[in-house]
């Protein structure tokens, strides 16, 4: 315990420093170095100054980099001060000289100056940086009882700190404040009389920790514990940016919740979080799990590129990834190398490569997402869906015997020549493009457009088809590659991105020669005495652009036309049907728009056909098309059972048993699911991205591709395949990793004692604080690790231990020594979350909803009266029933627009990972709890349970006060409230019209047999009570 | 009590109530538990010592959201009218992304007349009559550009430096450095005409990683001007004073037993909150104005205009506010519709702007106050001098988002008036003179505000952080 002695910058202002006999390394230079030099003399080379060019400039934050040769000297000569370049500099007089220069940074003190040469003359040992180092468990100090309570591990560690502080340990706190402090830590809520009551009657020396495991074991457990992951997973219900449109994702938060009340051990809840979706046959909660990193902003904008925010999003999972499990800003080193640790650009994009393969793009509709159904859903769909499956294969095997074969070989060859499509050969003149780009039209009746400037058009084909045709029942488009049946191989056939809105078709007098020459009319496709076209088919349809929207405009917004990508540069046709049969008359024309109104994405070449039986062909599916090519006999049972599929369709002989199963489809996608949940998806090995290195790191200006990896300062990743997400979250939990269960070990307790070990619990590296405590840190982190990474063990830990239970005043000399507690000699006081106000508000009206799960809720708050960019209304309507008085934790998150009561008390907006909040104390918290008609509603609440308690007023004074702050009140405190309520009564007894607002207003009518006046009064004890500081501090 | 403890809890609540003069009315961050974050919070309440002398002392700062037409309001290009309809020339669109056009569009010249006032002869077009009475005292740039090409990124950009949500907002970082000069009043205001937040929601105007005392608070142009400012329908003014005794009266109780000086601020920031009950409604209630400024301004009470807001901008900042943000939607001129179209839908929108703006720069110059308040105007990014692609065919004219040159104008604050910095080319492409990059307004913003702003920074997550990123240079001409 050498080190117990020495001061600490942290504790500079607690003892006068001195320079001790033994420096070290990691507590005293490295922050020396980090914060005065390491920005130009660190990790990175592209900042990096002095020394010499050819040897990559100085560096100080290695050994080898400070003891180079610099021609006859160097930075720093190992055991000689006086020969040490750097020591000559920092106490240099003169501006010009002198380091660090004086417009980077302040010079050094006399005492850091001293402690570096002392350091140098002991040899200037350099050290991997403390959390760098794997913890190990430290051994338990020994500490001689003395009046200290040493009641498990923890208060060794604390007690030897303030014993070489020359400090001493709080008594124990009273029993009430224990009893409320514990509940509000373990599941942020008051405790009930009846527990307070049970607890204080319960003699065994055992009845704390019995008390802590009650707390331990309820839902509303994993509900308070959400939060703080929440915080972390920057869990919103809405995608952020712009319009901030809501997003469908509380299916994730009911998974946090569920998973912290099963105590799911901490390594388990990392792997599903991270790569859930990769375990072998991961159940439906691991999929859900996923959503973790889904949590990421998705960019709606008008004219946005997908890739750009894609590519944002997964920036985002690096550095969220390296912030909760590790305690790491790695955010530096997606632009440049890390500039105090070692961390480069390179290394930063190895660890992007894990992350860069998955499905989701930025896209509106969140794809890849998660169905959940209820139970209830479930039984029923798979009923429906096996019900299915027996109809289909009924139908198959119909379809196979001997009697129907033969007419499937007749279509099969009718379809495969197409011979029933007649192709229309328009005159030149029988063709109009708005745009007035010229048309050629060859032999085959392929119609080819001039190139032309402008990004959309409308071509307008008007012909006249009789006498030859008479009748027709489908027409077909197909859109041709521009060599296709010129010259080339197939592999030099180019079919670019096209995308068309709609097609209409208008049978129309000969003589009726009026054209649109505007394009506004002419593209309108309302405006088109169209004919009425339906049961479209196409050989490929690119996701969301299906070709039903080509005639009546199915899908709505959603959709916006026909288009192929994914299968270019290959032939393509659709198929319209007509609703009826179409008789040409002799003068009759047939006019055909095409309707192209997205930029640039126009057809060049193509071709139009109309078919004229009862039961036209429909397009052939590319892949189908393959298999008719082939013989029978070559064909695999898949490519069969495609094929009998399509026949069917067109089998009039199967009309009966495909209705059937198209009505249980139907009934099948009938039953919607409860909710839908953004997850991770492995794209297909085909589809994967290759990562480079992003310069300045900006998506379009690519360096070198980089591999799948992790920063070498860190442990290895396991030896072999190219290491993905599973690989990754294995590392993330490995014993070998330095930081996490330290990480993890400190937010707890930084949760439960207001400070963590280390102070600043997002930032472990060089320029984060060093531990107050080290070897309690490794301690805990290592008992961590060795429980199973069993988090409700280290919290009871924390709880029982004597450090946690003692008082939390001040006396005057610990609180000048130590007025951040650092040295943990009184108990934790600090204020408790937004969502603690809120929900213990609730608690003691007697208001709260104890529901778990489910949508997120709404309750009450002011109207603004806008809208959000793009978007939809700001405000909301207010949820009904006993969702307005659902937890903080159900809350509607809009990222936007966070609810600004909770907001006032530092809840963030969840844009990005939140390590720690801020905990202000602001007069905006006082309007909130003063007048925000939540809180007004909760005193009325508040109200008529003390107005209904039987006993005189000053013992329906003391009990409103003990539900409220669960400890009786001193006389003074009665008598104080008595005068108010005396007062208040008083004042709206003259004023029945106030009172009544007071009384009811929105709780709704006072009770039968109540006074409106005493109810008013009361209402002002309760919200008096909802205001003290008292309920706003743990005890 | 032990009068060794009331001793330090009076110091550290003397302490509390004389450096509490910061972004919302005087609060303290008191609970911030250890004595280093006690320490900085403290100095950071207080106002931080300039790097200059500040030239000025508070901001006024319109944000035109969707980005005006610069081509049609301030910066004059006779060439493109002359060559109005033609192809754009290809070597313009090379290696350029927009959100809206592809393929080639044509130039698009504007329909405005454009004339040259004042002494400086500033050049303004007829969109913006009012605006011709003061060009004397505005300050243009015509150089600017940002990185940015969609809303909510380039908005971001140009209010937090970053084209991510998280940053703090300029606001945030002028009540951070200036502190507030009023304890009754947030320090940073935020007034949204049109209907419509800002494209980066409440990111346009939030705190960041700065504490969130920093934070711009959005008023209300209806209910509370301020959230929960109002006592509740069944409390008066006597009965809430009353209640609020107890409440003291009991916390007093509590310092003394737990002796923690958090009570104690809580207890002054309950004062506070008393007082600002009084003072935010009477600030905020313009019906106390004259009907002859009420019609200077076009402000009608109880409206939820951009005039209102401009009349209110000028009470707050009298009344000691540091920073009042405005935001109005609608200036998107895409030409999709007849609103957001260069044509009748400019001279409409202008129209609801150019009589208020002008009216606060004299109001602002008549009281003396332009001296030392700065009023900025602009928006997030300017427009192509082309047509946009989706609407090329359309008989409305629009422009599509354009990063690479914009112009905006500020006022007063020690800017040069009646003065033109920076050059276009004649097609208004690129910038050709004095290129203003928006790190660099930035930093000239903060320059005029008294920091430096390398220094004006704020430690998180490791790492120093500022307004201007690792970029920014002070454009030195423009200041007076």
């Amino acid at each position: 315990m050498k080190t117990q002695n020495i001061a600490i910058p942290v504790f500079s202002l607690l003892i006068v420093a001195s320079v001790p006999a033994k420096v070290d390394f990691n507590r005293e230079i490295r922050p020396i170095l980090s914060e005065n030099c390491f920005r130009c003399h660190g990790p990175d080379e592209d900042s990096r100054k002095g020394g010499s060019r050819a040897n990559g400039h100085l560096r100080l934050d290695t050994a080898e980099g400070a003891q180079m040769d610099l021609g006859d000297y160097s930075a720093i000569a190992p055991g000689n001060p006086d020969g040490s370049e750097l020591l000559y500099l920092v106490s240099s007089d003169d501006p010009e000289e002198r380091m660090p220069p004086p417009r980077e940074g302040n010079p050094l003190s006399e005492e850091q100056i001293a402690l570096l040469s002392q350091w140098i003359k002991e040899g200037g040992n350099y050290d991997t940086h403390w959390a760098y180092q794997k913890p190990i468990r430290p051994e338990v100090p020994k500490v001689s009882h003395g009046d200290f309570r040493l009641d498990n591990p923890i208060d060794h560690f604390v007690v030897e700190k303030l014993i070489s502080n020359n400090a001493s340990q709080s008594s124990e706190a009273d029993q009430h404040a224990l009893a409320r402090r514990v509940s509000l830590d373990l599941v942020g809520l008051p405790p009930s009389a009846e527990e307070v009551e049970a607890f204080l009657r319960d003699a065994d020396p055992n009845a704390y920790a019995r008390y802590v495991e009650r707390f331990l074991g309820k839902p509303s457990y994993g509900e308070h514990w959400a939060r703080m992951w929440l915080d972390l997973a920057r869990y919103a219900d809405s995608a952020g940016y712009a319009d901030d449109p809501p997003r469908e994702i509380w299916g994730f938060r009911d998974y946090v919740i569920r998973s912290f009340n099963e105590n799911k051990p901490f390594d388990q809840f990392t792997i599903e979080q991270i790569a859930g979706d990769l375990l072998n046959q991961p159940t439906l909660d691991q999929r859900i799990a996923t959503a973790f990193h889904r949590n990421t902003k998705t960019n709606s904008e008008g004219g946005t590129i997908d890739e750009e925010f894609r590519n944002e999003a997964v920036v985002d999972r690096v550095n969220t990834t390296m912030a909760v499990w590790m305690g790491t800003t790695i955010d530096c080193a997606q632009c440049h190398t890390h500039k105090y640790d070692p961390i480069t650009q390179e290394e930063y994009f190895r660890m992007f490569a894990i992350f860069n393969n998955t499905a989701d793009e930025d896209r509106k509709d969140e794809e890849p997402i998660l169905a959940l159904f209820s139970e209830a859903q479930k039984q029923k769909r798979s009923q429906i869906e096996s019900t299915i499956a027996i109809a289909q294969k009924e139908l198959e095997e119909k379809l196979s015997h001997p009697d129907h074969r033969e007419r499937r070989q007749q279509w099969e060859e009718e379809l495969y020549s197409r011979s029933s499509w007649q192709t229309l050969r328009p005159e030149f003149n029988d063709i109009a493009a708005v745009s007035k780009a010229p048309f050629s039209i060859n032999s085959e009746g392929v119609i080819e457009i001039a190139d032309n400037a402008r990004p959309q058009d409308t071509y307008t084909i008007k012909i006249k088809c009789s006498p030859r045709i008479q009748e027709i029942t489908a027409i077909r488009l197909e859109v041709l590659p521009d060599k296709l049946a010129d010259l080339g191989t197939p592999s030099e056939w180019v079919l670019n991105e096209f995308e068309i809105r709609r097609i209409g078709v208008a049978q129309t007098q000969a003589n009726d020669s009026e054209s649109d020459s505007d394009e506004k009319e002419a593209s309108s496709p309302a405006k088109f005495p169209k004919l009425k076209l339906h049961n479209a088919t196409a050989s490929f349809e690119q996701e969301w652009y299906p070709v039903e929207t080509l005639h009546d405009g199915i899908g709505g917004e959603r959709f916006s036309g026909w288009a192929v990508k994914g299968s270019l540069n290959t032939p393509h046709e659709a198929v319209l049907e007509f609703a009826s049969a179409v008789e040409l008359g002799e003068s009759d024309s047939l006019e055909i728009r095409l309707i192209q109104n997205f930029p640039d994405k126009k057809i060049k070449r193509f071709r139009i056909s109309v078919a004229d039986e009862a039961d036209p062909f429909p397009a052939v599916p590319l892949d189908l098309a393959t298999v008719l090519a082939k013989q029978a006999e070559v064909r695999s049972a898949a490519e069969e059972k495609d094929l009998l599929a399509l026949f069917a369709q067109h089998d009039p002989g199967s009309a009966k048993e495909l209705s059937h199963i198209a009505q249980l489809t139907e009934e099948l996608n009938q039953i919607r699911p409860t909710t839908t949940v953004p997850v991770m998806r492995q794209v297909t090995d085909d589809q994967r991205r290759k990562t480079h290195i992003q310069f300045r790191g900006s998506y379009f200006d690519k360096g070198p591709e980089v591999s799948q990896g992790t920063p070498a300062a860190f442990h290895p990743l396991p030896q072999g395949e190219t290491p993905d997400r599973l690989d990754l979250a294995k590392w993330l939990v490995d014993t070998n990793n330095p930081l996490t269960a330290r990480v993890i070990a400190n937010r707890y307790w930084e949760a439960l004692f207001g400070v963590g070990i280390v102070e600043t619990s997002e930032e472990f590296g060089s320029q984060g604080e060093l531990p107050s405590h080290p070897e309690l840190l490794d301690w805990l982190a290592v008992e961590l690790m060795e429980s199973g990474w069993d988090i409700k063990q280290l919290l009871k830990l924390m709880v029982t231990s004597a450090t946690y239970r003692q008082s939390s005043k001040v006396t005057p000399a610990t609180f000048e020594r130590d007025p951040g507690n650092r040295l943990l000699a009184r108990g934790p006081r600090f204020r408790v979350s937004a969502e603690t106000v809120r929900d213990q508000a609730l608690a003691v009206s007697g208001l709260l909803s104890e529901s778990l799960f489910g949508p997120s809720v709404n309750p009450p708050q002011p109207d603004f009266g806008l809208k959000a960019a793009f978007g939809g209304k700001t405000d909301w309507t207010t949820s009904e029933g006993s969702d307005r008085y659902r937890r903080g934790i159900y809350t509607s998150w809009r990222r936007s627009n966070p609810y600004p009561s909770m907001a006032a008390f530092d809840a963030p907006n969840r844009e990005v990972c939140i390590v720690r909040r801020d905990n202000t104390n602001t007069p905006l918290q006082a309007l909130v709890t003063l007048n925000d008609p939540v809180y007004i509603e909760a005193a009325q609440g508040l109200a008529r349970k003390m107005d209904s308690f039987t006993g005189d007023l000053p013992a329906k004074i003391r009990y409103g006060f003990q539900e409220s702050l669960i400890r009786p009140p001193t006389e003074k405190e009665v008598q104080t409230l008595i005068r108010l309520f005396r007062d208040a009564q008083d004042r709206y007894q003259q004023d029945p019209e106030m009172a009544k607002a007071m009384a009811t207003d929105p709780i709704g009518d006072i009770p039968e047999g109540s006074n409106v006046a005493d109810l008013a009064a009361w209402t002002v004890l309760g919200n008096t009570f909802l205001n003290l500081d008292e309920m706003f501090l743990k005890p | 009590m032990n009068p060794k403890l009331e001793q330090i809890q009076q110091a550290t609540r003397r302490h509390f109530i004389k450096h509490t003069f910061a972004g919302l009315g005087g609060m303290a961050l008191g609970s911030l538990m250890n004595p280093k974050a006690m320490a900085k919070s403290a100095s950071s309440l207080a106002a931080k010592p300039s790097h200059f002398p500040a030239k000025a002392k508070r901001v006024i700062y319109l944000h035109l959201t969707g980005s005006p037409p610069n081509l049609d309001l301030y910066d004059y290009k006779p060439e493109l009218v002359k060559r109005d309809g033609q192809d754009c020339p290809a070597e313009f669109l090379k290696g350029k992304r927009f959100a809206f056009t592809s393929g080639t569009p044509k130039l698009l010249g504007t329909r405005r007349n454009f004339q040259q006032y004042g002494k400086g002869g500033l050049w303004l077009s007829d969109a913006i009559p009012h605006l011709h009475e003061v060009a004397d005292e505005i300050c243009m740039i015509h150089s600017l550009n940002t990185d940015q090409f969609n809303h909510a990124p380039a908005e971001l950009f140009t209010l937090t430096g970053s084209p991510r949500p998280g940053r703090p907002s300029f606001g945030s970082w002028v009540s951070y450095g200036l502190g507030s000069e009023n304890a009754d009043l947030p320090g940073f205001i935020v007034l949204i005409s049109s209907g419509v937040q800002p494209n980066g929601g409440k990111n346009s105007f939030g705190n960041g990683f700065l504490p969130p005392v920093y934070q711009g608070v959005q008023c209300r142009s209806s209910g509370d001007p301020v959230l929960y400012v109002s006592d509740p329908k069944g409390i008066d003014r006597d009965l809430r004073r009353r209640s609020l005794d107890t409440i003291q009266e009991l916390n007093e109780l509590q310092a003394n037993e737990y002796g923690h000086p958090e009570t104690r601020t809580r207890i002054s920031q309950y004062e506070l909150a008393y007082r600002m009950q009084m003072s935010v409604p009477e600030t905020m209630d313009i019906s106390k104005e004259s009907p002859r400024m009420l019609e200077a301004y076009g402000a009608k009470p109880g409206a939820s205009s951009f005039a209102n807001n401009c009349l209110l901008a000028r009470r707050l900042v009298e009344k000691g506010v540091r920073f009042v943000q405005l935001f109005d939607w609608g200036w998107d001129f895409h030409g999709t519709n007849v609103a957001n179209g260069v044509g009748e839908g400019l001279l409409a929108k202008a129209a609801t702007v150019d009589k208020p703006i002008a009216a606060l720069i004299k109001d602002l110059r008549d009281r003396g106050m332009l001296d030392d308040t700065l009023i900025i105007c602009g928006g997030e990014f300017g427009r192509t001098p082309f047509r946009e692609g989706r609407t090329a065919a359309s008989k409305i004219l629009g422009r599509d988002h354009y990063p690479d040159c914009f112009s905006m104008w500020m006022a007063g604050g020690g800017v040069k008036g009646g003065y033109s910095y920076g050059a276009t080319d004649e097609l208004g492409f690129g910038v050709t003179e004095n290129k203003v990059h928006i790190h660099d307004f930035q930093a000239t913003l903060m320059h005029l505000l008294g920091f430096d702003h390398e220094r004006l920074t704020y430690r998180f997550q490791g790492r120093d952080f500022r307004l201007t990123d690792v970029h920014g240079k002070v454009v030195h001409d423009i200041i007076a």
